[in-house]
């Protein structure tokens, strides 16, 4: 076959393949098997493409594709860089495990309109390759927006008059915010570098004004709503209106993520440390990060709504990262990207329980939790793991960025920003565990309701699968911390900080 | 050039000419057709020559450059010439197929707008006021802009008045602008006069001749300038003398206001480079002071208090009036900047305004011609009620607003680069702010259109009924057009360069 992979291909690959899975899909959308199939195989052919521009990247490949040029002056390229292709990586795995899941829960629950759901899951999952894959930050705006469009109709799939509230809230932050916040600062970069392209150690010449860097970056930090740094954080727990597998895949990865990848990417390849920690307003962010950090985790202790919980934790922990790209150090840059790693693979962990005890045991809220563990431990057990991952307690993922972040604070003079650190870490434990807890320990509410739930369980062991293996990946990920970091290492400017 | 082989010799040779004289004779003839199709049918065939015409000059153009016609065979300064150049052939292509498309959209929306015994002098005012622009736009002789100027504005009035079938109160908003325009007219044939007083001539070029070599010329020519700014900031809507424009847009017949709203004030603007850069020169320092103070004055002034009026108007069509004064705020900035790349995106966003609020204002028509929506209110679940004119409006908002890939995105990126280059620093801020609240006014339509339910009359909730495809093929070619422009744009930047080259010389 004279048909050779190139680095190039495949880089066109992340865009075809899902966006093809989202073509075939309603094509094949008669058979729900041959549907489900299209996005297995797709997931499993993207998974592939990714390891090998994983495999490119970490051998010191930057693979580039020029798609195109608008309006004159604007490259539509991309252009894989570590950071970009670990936010492909996580993606692109946790889509097929989440398939898994979306098709126990779909099914389990008998929803509507799975074939647009399948296509716009798709769709979206398109625009995230397409964001970690953006060679500058007008592509990635146009892909950015492109997640924001292709998952409202996902937020909104129950139809009713709830679901359309919180897909107006949804869309009005992140589209506001974008359009209000983020196109000017992309111009703004643009009118002042000269480029939006992503260079290590960032683009603005030397000599730049401090006080236009200042207004850029809080203009690119609160234009990046999906980062939901407070306050732009509304929109996620309105998005939790969404059915779990949305809020499980997007709201713990492809969505927030991009958020929090695009923060990261602007201050290390548009702003560069160096002219972030010399800029003033990045001390603001970097506290106004630590109050989202307190605050969101304070929120949640007081929710007694699985999802809304789960959300408002997701707020706090998406902070961490614009904290420790805020801190400019490399520690608090590496901290971040390992922690986009660590968070999405333990909150996947804890949607996808919240879902699977939806799905067999029809119950939404925390106080109704009491003595379920018996009857579901498998599912509990992967709670309780993907929790103590999130807290940040070894042998399990979530501890190295947390640890990294606090040696960040101290490297960047920010010491006493542990604190913040330590209190959410307090925090998570107070509202994370007893939910375990309350499953194992307590006596259920009501026994005969539990020996119901233990008979329905069996049928749905495509929800009770996927949260165990995202929990193993957990605590597997523990020992492959060291490697991310490796692989990571690159994206900060050569010689250190 | 292929295409221009096609083209008989004496439509390039006679071709302005041809532009003003063809829809002068036809609207008198029409007047008199009888009603019903006939009038219709006769400016439909009007208005297809002139885009063609139109096109065909600007071809000829491109590949020959300036062309100066004699009218009579009487050579200038003493005969009036038509001049085509690189600055106005882009404004004639623009108001030539902005009439085709008013009158196909005319069709549908003439019948539930104009009585039946008024359709035929409608189109005939319609053809007037096109010859009107498309006269003042070709002209070289400054008397006769004047002569055209009133042709295009009495048109117009009778036009805006029109409206009155609809809502009374287009009587008094046609009132208000007869008064506010014949006082900018006024102003502007006394500029025009103590031009003359000065240089003896009435030929643009030749004023400009004349006006070079004295330096700039005398108090005498510093007043004319004054008046003729100001009689032109009255037509073009220039805050504050804009106040003429929101009952105008707003009560006229739906085809009238989107004519108006992306040629009237263009036509203006273009009179305003003309005399700006090329009758009179920005070396002059009265008319740097004019451009620096006046004109990026009360530009950023306009664009600032005209976007926030906008987000408070109940009233869609005076909510888009107030934007385009708003708009025109930009073009004056790119204008009063005064170099070569900001007067080209100044340039270009007046021909983008014009493809984006056209678009708006047919769609907005298409709206009242199904629901009688006039009000922010009404938008809702019209998502839903009409998917097709709103689709069209959404793009041509988001054109508004200036989101990549549309044709606003080009023009407010070209003027910030511009403003940036120039160290307008403060003014790049101005832009991105006035996008912001562009933002939030069409953001809040297109909110209540796509997430609130459609409404319930008599008890049922209203169903889909889309607007007849004689409107929505129009709307789409402007909203389509704003696309094309936003990804392949290097041709209307081309041209918006080449216009600014011409008015300031190369860089």
């Amino acid at each position: 076959m004279d048909f050779a992979m190139t680095p190039q291909i495949a880089l066109a690959l992340l865009l075809i393949i899902p966006l093809l899975a989202a073509v075939l899909i309603p094509l094949v959308g008669k058979s729900q098997n041959v549907r489900e199939g299209v996005t297995f195989v797709a997931g499993l052919a993207l998974l592939a493409t990714v390891v090998y521009l994983c495999i490119d990247v970490a051998s010191g490949g930057r693979p580039e594709l020029r798609l195109g040029s608008f309006a004159g002056r604007f490259n539509f390229a991309l252009k894989l860089e570590p950071l970009g292709a670990t936010f492909a990586a996580i993606a692109s795995s946790l889509w097929i495990v989440n398939s898994l899941f979306t098709l126990g829960y779909m099914r389990g629950n008998k929803e509507k309109n799975q074939t647009r759901f399948f296509a716009c899951v798709a769709i979206a999952i398109a625009a995230s390759m397409g964001i970690a894959a953006s060679a500058n930050l007008i592509t990635l705006f146009i892909f950015y927006e492109a997640l924001t469009i292709s998952t409202f109709p996902l937020v909104t799939h129950k139809g009713d008059a709830k679901a359309k509230r919180g897909g107006t809230i949804y869309a009005l932050i992140l589209m506001g915010t974008s359009l209000a916040l983020l196109l000017p600062a992309i111009i703004g970069t643009y009118v002042i570098a000269g480029t939006t392209d992503f260079v290590i150690g960032g683009i603005f010449p030397p000599g730049t004004s401090l006080f236009a860097t200042s207004i850029l970056l809080f203009l690119f930090a609160f234009g990046i709503g999906k980062a939901a740094l407070m306050p732009t954080h509304p929109w996620l727990p309105n998005a939790m209106v969404a059915p779990t597998p949305v809020s499980s895949l997007l709201h713990a990865v492809a969505v927030v993520k991009a958020g929090v990848f695009t923060m990261l990417k602007v201050i290390t390849y548009t702003f560069g440390p160096a002219l972030t920690l010399a800029t003033p307003s990045s001390t603001w962010l970097a506290w106004i990060a630590a109050i989202s950090i307190v605050l969101a985790s304070v929120i949640a202790l007081r929710q007694d709504n699985l999802k809304a919980r789960l959300a408002y934790s997701t707020v706090s922990q998406l902070s961490y990262i614009t904290l420790g790209a805020m801190l400019a150090v490399s520690m608090g840059i590496l901290g971040g990207g390992l922690q986009i790693v660590m968070h999405a693979w333990g909150k996947i962990t804890l949607f996808m329980c919240a879902g699977a005890i939806y799905t067999i045991a029809h119950r939404t809220n925390i106080s109704q939790l009491d003595g379920l563990g018996r009857t579901m431990p498998w599912v509990f057990g992967a709670f309780l793991v993907g929790a103590l991952s999130i807290i940040g307690i070894p042998p399990l993922g979530g501890s190295w960025p947390k640890f990294m972040l606090m040696m960040g604070a101290v490297d960047s003079g920010k010491a006493i920003l542990i604190v913040a650190l330590i209190a959410s870490s307090i925090l998570n434990i107070i509202y994370l565990v007893p939910i375990a807890v309350r499953g194992f320990m307590k006596a259920p509410a009501n026994p005969e309701d539990d020996a119901h739930i233990a008979e329905v369980r069996k049928k749905h062991r495509w929800v009770i699968i996927p949260p165990v293996i995202t929990a193993i990946g957990s605590l597997v990920l523990f020992f492959f911390a060291g490697s991310i970091l490796d692989f990571l290492q690159p994206i900060l400017p050569a010689g250190g900080l | 050039m292929s295409f221009l082989e096609f083209v008989p010799d004496w439509l390039l040779a006679h071709g302005p000419a041809f532009l003003m004289a063809l829809p002068l004779i036809m609207a008198a003839i029409t007047a008199i057709l009888p009603n019903k199709r006939v009038a219709w049918t006769s400016t439909f065939i009007v208005t297809a020559i002139l885009t063609v015409t139109a096109f065909t000059i600007a071809l000829y153009n491109a590949e020959v450059g300036t062309t100066i016609y004699k009218m009579g065979g009487w050579a200038p300064p003493h005969g009036i010439s038509l001049v085509i150049d690189a600055l106005n052939a882009p404004v004639v292509v623009l108001i030539a197929l902005m009439s085709l498309i008013t009158v196909i959209y005319a069709l549908p929306a003439t019948v539930a707008e104009i009585k039946p015994n008024k359709r035929a002098p409608f189109y005939a005012a319609f053809l007037l006021c096109t010859a009107g622009l498309l006269g003042m736009t070709v002209t070289g002789d400054a008397f006769n802009v004047f002569v055209f100027l009133e042709v295009s504005s009495i048109s117009t009035y009778v036009l805006v008045a029109m409206g009155a079938a609809r809502d009374r109160r287009a009587l008094s908003a046609a009132y208000n602008y007869l008064i506010l325009g014949s006082i900018g007219a006024t102003f502007f044939v006394i500029g025009v006069g103590f031009l003359y007083m000065e240089t003896g001539t009435l030929n643009m070029a030749d004023m400009a001749r004349i006006l070079a070599d004295l330096d700039g010329g005398s108090r005498v020519a510093k007043i004319a300038f004054g008046f003729i700014v100001i009689g032109l900031g009255l037509k073009l809507a220039m805050f504050p003398l804009h106040t003429w424009l929101p009952g105008a847009y707003a009560y006229s017949p739906t085809p009238v206001a989107a004519f108006l709203a992306s040629t009237a004030t263009k036509a203006a603007l273009y009179l305003l480079l003309r005399f700006t850069f090329f009758v009179f020169d920005p070396s002059y320092s009265y008319v740097a002071d004019v451009l620096m103070f006046v004109l990026v004055g009360l530009g950023v002034v306009g664009m600032i208090f005209a976007s926030l009026q906008a987000i408070f108007q109940t009233d869609v069509r005076r909510m888009l009036a107030y934007s385009s004064v708003a708009q025109v705020g930009y073009m004056l900035l790119g204008i009063g900047i005064a170099t070569t790349a900001s007067v080209a995106a100044g340039y270009l966003h007046l021909l983008n305004h014009a493809i984006i609020k056209g678009g708006l204002f047919l769609a907005i028509g298409a709206m009242w011609y199904r629901f009688g929506i006039t009000r922010t209110e009404d938008f809702r679940g019209l998502g839903k009620t009409m998917p097709l004119t709103m689709g069209a409006f959404t793009v041509s908002g988001l054109s508004l607003i200036g989101v990549p890939f549309t044709a606003g995105f080009v023009s407010k990126v070209n003027l910030t680069f511009a403003a940036a280059d120039s160290g307008w620093w403060w003014a790049v801020a101005v832009i991105m702010v006035t996008s912001i609240l562009a933002l939030i006014y069409i953001g809040r339509l297109l909110l209540v259109a796509y997430f609130q339910s459609p409404p319930v009359v008599n008890g049922e909730v209203v169903v889909r009924n889309e607007a007849p495809i004689a409107m929505l093929l129009p709307m789409w070619t402007l909203a389509l057009a704003s696309v094309f422009v936003g990804i392949w744009s290097d041709t209307m930047v081309g041209m918006a360069i080449r216009a600014a080259e011409l008015l300031l010389g190369a860089g």
